[in-house]
């Protein structure tokens, strides 16, 4: 069997390249150099890792790449996912400072799992075949498995860390099973590949992209495979649930988008159906789950399966509109998570970080700035005009409504109408009641975050131009 | 014709046998050994239908890894075997069942290949007929599939990464052996002589000395 290297280019790979190798270095750098502030030079070195390969990814040659005989896709639809993916993880090693600094666990290995898991998601949000896609998923996920149980001494982190390993194998289980029959029949694992096959749903292709849905459902926490998201979101420490909340799910979004409307075009109703289905049960849950919640980091979790169900609303249509309003509706809800995921770390009392609804009482009283920036984040997940988070709602039910799912949009409608209560509720205990004590004052880093989340989420409306131009450009390359 | 045929009813009978022994079995040592019977078996049905590879790694992997990791953790553990196998009739009927639904997946899995033979013809890289499996994959394994190779391997670093990170504790009051300090011991470093009066033993401030 000859080889050859054409198609084998390394100019695509080159961000992932360069993530890679800087990971690796900054691990050695961190085992040998050992001592007091190696944490926070390696916290720093990432982030400026992640902005470098943030920028190579934005500089590399216009258009369709592709390499390692097309298993590697970059287009316009990947360079707006990663990037976004890369400013998740680094907000997130931004907002992670504080946590990192605390002398009993000093681990510097958390950056570098965190920069390894976004190579996870780079690798997914560019596969282009059922192998590159269950390797770059296993990395992203492994590496979540780890920081989410990242508090080692603390019982429910542990929890969250066995939790989330024992259901995410489960999961990749069930993915590669369909991946398996998949491949079984059509005889290939390359997502064009597989979209020349499937003209008409036989039952085994059904069968396997049914388990491969599964699987990744999984990922993006859609019910009813969500079971997870609560007791991790809770258990694992305040910045990893803020890491996972914001860029896995644009790299597992990503990949749902990717498989269904590239490998799976030839089979639009069946998985249409399917995605109804979890789409409705997301939103619905999301909305009704979340409204008796005491402490804020479940309520953020039930936020976040809700989120997703509004998500693949926007997927179902299966158009191009759908993709873009699946971007625009990833885009802003990252801003937003991170915006509110900045309050909730800044939310602190004589040093105990306090993650009940109840603690947030009074905040009007004593932090005006930061009750205001956060009812303005909770007015936007809600979808409140004139917010982003409106925009992110439209765009997705517009979508539906141009492609006949009708039942879908008025449902999505109507969950959001409920879930609306549940962040007014908070609105309604920071502006209304009396407050409990007065919090530490906030930190810069975080300030930074809710400030720039802030402004875009109140903003928006203003110039929503390169956003929604960059979001159709990266729609269109995937048709 | 007929030997392959007497092989594989041999080593697919012993292979059936053994995995109802594995259950069946009081002692959980015997149940680890006859999963080793079974997975030797399986090695032996690869290597018939001409998956030589499969069969190596499963004897390598399965034999050599993990059922030796089984028997140490069945050794080292003091798990109640016969506790855990308390409910088995209780649970019987829905193995069963689990049992028959893959059994369902794999007739239609097989079911849909017999039934559309265009599927093979779409297999897009060929099945060369002049190599062997293993001399196959070592053809593509470093050239062609070198990127999900070296993936690979990050995704093993990061369950490296992970196993210390969860697991390696800096004890500070762990006595650890440097050699190079036992090296440059001299006698007169390691040794005292004291004039030991009768009755008396050796007094505080000497025993503290001698100590360090």
């Amino acid at each position: 069997m000859s080889f050859s290297s054409a198609g084998y280019e390394l100019l695509p790979v080159l961000p992932e390249l360069v993530l890679a190798v800087g990971a690796m270095a900054l691990l050695m750098l961190g085992a040998y150099r050992g001592g007091e502030g190696t944490t926070r030079l390696v916290t720093t070195l990432a982030v400026v890792l992640l902005v470098v390969t943030g920028a190579l990814e934005l500089m590399l040659p216009a258009g369709k790449l592709t390499t390692f005989g097309g298993s590697f896709i970059v287009d316009d639809f990947a360079r707006f996912l990663k990037v976004l993916a890369i400013i998740g993880s680094a907000v997130t090693l931004v907002l992670s400072t504080e946590f990192l600094s605390d002398p009993s666990r000093r681990i510097f290995e958390y950056s570098i799992l965190v920069l390894l898991s976004t190579l996870g998601m780079m690798v997914l949000i560019s596969a282009a075949d059922l192998i590159m896609l269950y390797l770059g998923l296993e990395l992203m996920s492994l590496a979540l498995y780890v920081v989410a149980a990242s508090n080692r001494d603390n019982a429910k982190s542990t929890e969250a860390g066995l939790k989330y390993f024992v259901l995410g194998a489960l999961s990749s289980g069930m993915l590669l099973y369909g991946a398996s029959l998949i491949y079984g029949f059509t005889g290939t694992v390359d997502f064009a590949g597989i979209a020349a096959s499937v003209k008409t749903g036989s039952v085994g292709i059904v069968f396997g992209l049914v388990f491969l849905l599964a699987g990744l459902c999984f990922k993006v926490s859609a019910v009813p495979f969500h079971m997870w998201t609560p007791d991790v979101y809770e258990g694992a420490p305040t910045p990893v649930t803020a890491f996972f909340a914001s860029a896995p799910k644009v790299a597992a979004l990503a990949v749902f988008t990717r498989v269904t409307l590239t490998a799976f075009p030839g089979i639009v109703p069946q998985w249409q159906q399917i995605l109804v289905f979890v789409a409705i049960a997301s939103m619905a849950l999301g909305s009704f789950a979340a409204i008796g919640q005491k402490n804020i980091k479940r309520l953020m979790a039930y936020s976040s399966i809700g989120h997703m169900g509004f998500a693949l609303v926007g997927l179902a249509s299966g158009t191009v509109e759908g993709a873009q309003g699946v971007l625009i509706y990833i885009a802003i809800y990252v801003a937003m998570t991170l915006g509110a995921f900045s309050v909730i770390l800044s939310m602190k009392r004589d040093g105990q970080p306090m993650e009940q609804i109840s603690d947030f009482a009074g905040l009007s009283r004593t932090n005006p700035l930061l009750a205001f920036f956060f009812a303005m984040l909770l007015f936007s997940l809600a979808g409140i005009p004139p917010l982003a988070g409106f925009f992110a709602k439209w765009y997705v039910f517009v979508a539906a409504i141009k492609a006949g799912l009708f039942t879908l949009a008025v449902i999505g409608v109507l969950t959001s109408v409920v879930g609306a209560f549940y962040y007014l509720t908070i609105i309604k205990l920071m502006y209304f009641d009396e407050p409990a004590g007065e919090i530490e004052p906030m930190r810069i880093e975080l300030r930074a975050v809710l400030a720039v989340a802030g402004i875009f989420t109140i903003f928006f409306f203003v110039y929503p131009g390169p956003l929604v131009s960059v979001a159709t450009a990266a729609a269109k390359s995937l048709f | 014709m007929i030997l392959p045929a007497l092989f594989f009813y041999l080593f697919a009978g012993v292979c059936v046998a053994s995995a109802v022994l594995v259950i069946v079995s009081r002692n959980p040592v015997h149940s680890v050994l006859y999963l080793i019977l079974a997975f030797v078996n399986a090695s032996g049905l690869f290597i018939l239908m001409g998956a030589e590879f499969l069969g190596m790694m499963l004897i390598v992997v399965y034999v050599g890894a993990v059922a030796v990791l089984f028997l140490f953790v069945i050794m080292m553990l003091d798990v109640d075997f016969v506790e855990l196998r308390e409910g088995f009739l209780e649970y019987l009927p829905i193995g069963l069942l689990i049992g028959a639904i893959f059994l369902v997946e794999l007739l239609l899995v097989v079911g849909g290949w017999v039934i559309n033979p265009g599927t093979v013809k779409q297999i897009t890289a060929a099945i060369p007929n002049n190599v062997s499996n293993t001399e196959a994959l070592g053809l593509v394994l470093y050239t062609k599939y070198i990127h999900y190779f070296q993936i690979a391997g990050m995704v093993l670093l990061v369950a490296m990464i992970g196993a210390i990170v969860l697991t390696l504790r800096h004890k500070a009051k762990v006595k650890r052996q440097d050699i190079n300090v036992q090296n440059a011991r001299t006698p007169e470093l390691a040794m005292a002589v004291r004039q030991v009066a009768s009755g008396q033993g050796l007094q505080d401030a000497d025993a503290a000395e001698w100590v360090k």
